[in-house]
């Protein structure tokens, strides 16, 4: 039996208990219902429309992009997949520079600048320094020491030269949410396309393009119990927000992305949204007293801890925390019946200081000392206990052993 | 009333294999980030690990070389425009997401057979002396028609070109050794071999330098970013060594495409066989019949329950002829007049007679018409 056979056989609420839902959630069963029957029975190419394997996964397709849409307040025709958020952010930042350098507005300045926070997550700021290489310019704004971006300060950094602003709407390391509705008034008003990535907050929070003013929205499946391997990009209509495709071909999508739509995938982003809408308020009420019960058991156990990031403008199943006197990696091994990140997933496997954490004004001895536990849908009360009585016993232990990690 | 379907538009996707289906499962329940350091990431990690291997087996290439992407299209776009060459040729046949890769990509001509003229294309690449890539699919979408890779690949590196391979439609269905062919790019898809879509890969042979489309978390090496889409990869994996195991049940599948071919030529003598002169795909046809339109014959095979089509799935809801009938000098009236019939490995005989009697009936009734009024 292989590695994943067994992971599944015992998935979920078994150990090592996983507290790590901000890097990827479990697919929700009723989303893997609604699946199954398009890889399987229906799994005609929705672009056949010479036939009715065809056309019929294309109606579910559209269903399901209806479902997203209106999650967010959007028309289903501004809704289009991508592969994730990573390349809904690459496809929004990338799509919208050149398309405003291949069709200067006539008479109007040149708008060739880019605003992102410090803070934003590596798909964003590695999209606007490719940029820059092209020969557009970017300016990187500094966030407050809680993480929340400063509105007077990006009202001074939008110059009549900027095409857009990209703000993380819930932060992925420290799930601080921003103030999208003040950021999307200034860009309205200062005619600045407002974008912002959406992978952690989209299904978690209310999000509403028209009450905040968005143009451009990034969207992820597997961050909401859906599937990996798909996203969405929101695209305003009106006024309408163009785009350049970073993807061509088969010209689907309204020649936005190219490529065969993964009929299962949609669908399962579709029913995750669905669910996500309908429980939304309850599931935010729950992990959010679940978070401060397992904060406060923490703080109880572990004196001296410090919270990254603001903790009331923020995601209700989000924690990052400092531990005194011991590394985030020496902890981590420490406490193998947790699992559990130092930030975000991609880049956990490096050993350099978050970006994030030091962008708050954290020191390296101090960034490399958090950790980021993030609960979920699934996560039950025993579990968030056990948890804090694993981690405060493995940081008296590392602690103990003078910083320097215990084996097993 | 319980009707008879019968799928033969395998070339637009093809029904997932039942291993793929069970790695799709176990992977869909499956919650770790293979980028995250704990057990639950781990594991992920070497499913991602293993699959690399599997495709890479499937085409004779390095695991390393193994870049994951979300599909065909996108394979073909970085291979383009991330191999680095400002220079780029390709053959007029290509899928169209290698042609709208770069619009201004030279186009290189193939003959009434629909295979690159090799002697025109070293001419082309060797008047302009800047560094090129050249991508020449292995097997066309359309017609099934083989090219000459190992040959085209040759005269590329004789050059100083790289050399990118498209082998999506190919793989699954004929052996694949991509140190023959000499390709330093490879595009695969996995929804063509029988695993799921939204996958793919782009195979980098030798020290080819790639310049990633999607920028992030510095997954794939650097090459390309974005959460591994882990059932995708798993799937791809189970689908890969299946086809694999599965290329010498293609000898039936030929058999069965050759019958189809023989049988409908017996009751329409008038229809064409495109491509029938050059090595093709053994699951893939494509017949003209002048006297019904390609849009007339897929409407009337499909409200029989016989699902074909005409031509490529992205473009079949446009309007305007095949640009790979056009690039073979094939006349608008062919090209408006051809459909795709393409069969996989659980084709049935009893499939092929379903064909052949919709196909017949419908012929009698509308097309052979037009042969007599034609004739008249």
């Amino acid at each position: 039996m292989s590695a994943s056979n067994v992971a599944l056989a015992e998935w979920p609420n078994t150990l090592p208990i996983y507290l790590d839902n901000q890097s990827s959630t479990p697919l929700d069963p009723r989303v893997l219902e609604a699946m199954l029957p398009y890889f399987t029975e229906h799994f005609g190419n929705p672009h056949s429309e010479s036939h009715v394997y065809g056309r019929n996964a294309m109606a579910t397709i559209e269903t399901a992009r209806g479902e997203v849409a209106r999650l967010i307040g959007a028309d289903s025709r501004e809704i289009v997949f991508t592969s994730g958020a990573t390349e809904a952010n690459n496809l929004a930042l990338k799509g919208a520079a050149h398309f405003a350098r291949a069709h200067p507005s006539a008479g109007s300045k040149v708008r060739d600048h880019l605003i992102a926070l410090t803070t934003e997550h590596k798909c964003v700021l590695e999209s606007t320094v490719a940029l820059q290489r092209e020969g557009f310019t970017a300016t990187y704004l500094p966030v407050e020491p809680n993480g929340l971006v400063d509105l007077d300060r990006l009202a001074a950094a939008i110059t009549d030269r900027t095409l857009l602003v990209s703000v993380m709407a819930a932060h992925n390391e420290i799930g601080v949410i921003q103030p999208l509705a003040e950021i999307g008034a200034l860009c309205r008003s200062r005619g600045v396309l407002f974008h912002t990535d959406a992978a952690q907050a989209f299904g978690k929070i209310p999000l509403d393009v028209e009450a905040m003013r968005l143009d451009l929205m990034s969207i992820s499946g597997h961050k909401i119990y859906g599937p990996k391997g798909v996203g969405a990009l929101y695209i305003r209509r009106r006024p309408r927000v163009r785009l350049l495709p970073l993807i061509d071909g088969g010209g689907q999508e309204r020649g936005l992305r190219s490529g065969t739509l993964p009929t299962p995938l949609c669908i399962g982003l579709g029913r995750a949204a669905a669910l996500a809408g309908a429980e939304m308020a309850e599931e935010a009420r729950r992990l959010r007293e679940l978070r401060d019960r397992l904060y406060a058991n923490l703080r109880r156990r572990v004196p001296d801890l410090q919270l990254n990031g603001d903790l009331d403008h923020r995601l209700p199943g989000n924690i990052n925390v400092s531990f005194p006197r011991v590394t985030a990696s020496a902890l981590i091994q420490a406490c193998p019946s947790v699992a559990m990140s130092t930030g975000s997933a991609c880049t956990s496997a490096s050993v350099e200081p978050s970006y994030v954490l030091r962008a708050l004004g954290l020191s390296d001895d101090r960034a490399n000392a958090s950790i980021r536990l993030g609960l979920g849908r699934f996560t039950t009360a025993a579990e968030a206990d056990f948890a804090v009585d694993a981690i405060a016993a493995a940081v008296s232990r590392v602690q103990n052993a003078g910083g320097i990690p215990t084996s097993g | 009333m319980n009707r008879r379907e019968t799928y033969l538009d395998w070339n637009a996707t093809a029904p997932l294999r039942p291993e793929a289906a069970a790695a799709i499962t176990a992977a869909l329940g499956h919650c770790g980030n293979p980028s995250s350091v704990h057990r639950w990431g781990r594991a992920a990690r070497r499913m991602v690990e293993q699959a690399r291997e599997a495709v890479a087996a499937l085409v004779g290439g390095d695991p390393e070389g193994v870049v994951f992407v979300s599909g065909g299209t996108e394979a073909n776009h970085l291979a383009l425009l991330g191999g680095g060459r400002e220079r780029v040729l390709v053959s007029a046949v290509e899928h169209s997401s290698v042609l709208q890769a770069v619009p201004t990509a030279e186009r290189v001509v193939v003959g009434a057979d629909g295979i690159v003229d090799l002697v025109r294309f070293e001419e082309q690449l060797v008047c302009d002396p800047r560094p090129a890539l050249v991508s020449v699919m292995l097997a066309n979408n359309e017609t099934g028609v083989i090219e000459p890779v190992a040959e085209i690949g040759a005269i590329a590196h004789r050059h100083g070109a790289l050399f990118h391979c498209d082998a999506v439609q190919a793989a699954g269905k004929i052996p694949i050794d991509v140190a023959e062919i000499g390709a330093d790019l490879v595009s695969l898809s996995a929804h063509k071999l029988g695993g799921p879509p939204g996958i793919g890969a782009l195979i980098v042979r030798g020290p080819a330098e790639l310049t990633p489309m999607i920028r992030g978390g510095g997954q794939e090496r650097g090459r390309r970013a974005g959460s591994e889409n882990l059932p995708g990869i798993a799937g791809f994996d189970a689908a890969a060594a299946a086809a694999a195991n599965g290329l010498s049940g293609y000898d039936r599948i030929r058999e069965l495409r050759d019958g189809l071919e023989t049988s409908l030529l017996a009751t329409a003598p008038e229809a064409i066989v495109i491509g029938a002169a050059a090595p093709r795909l053994p699951n893939t046809t494509a017949i003209a019949l002048l006297t019904i339109s390609a849009e007339t014959q897929v409407i009337a095979l499909d409200l029989d329950g016989v699902m074909v089509s005409a031509g490529a799935a992205c473009s079949s809801g446009k309007v305007g002829p095949s640009h790979v009938l056009e690039a073979m000098g094939l006349g608008a009236e062919i090209a408006g007049s051809t459909i795709r019939v393409s069969l996989g490995w659980s084709t049935t005989e009893a499939d092929i007679d379903h064909f052949l009697m919709v196909w017949t009936a419908m012929y009698r009734r509308i097309g052979a018409r037009g042969t007599a009024a034609r004739a008249a």
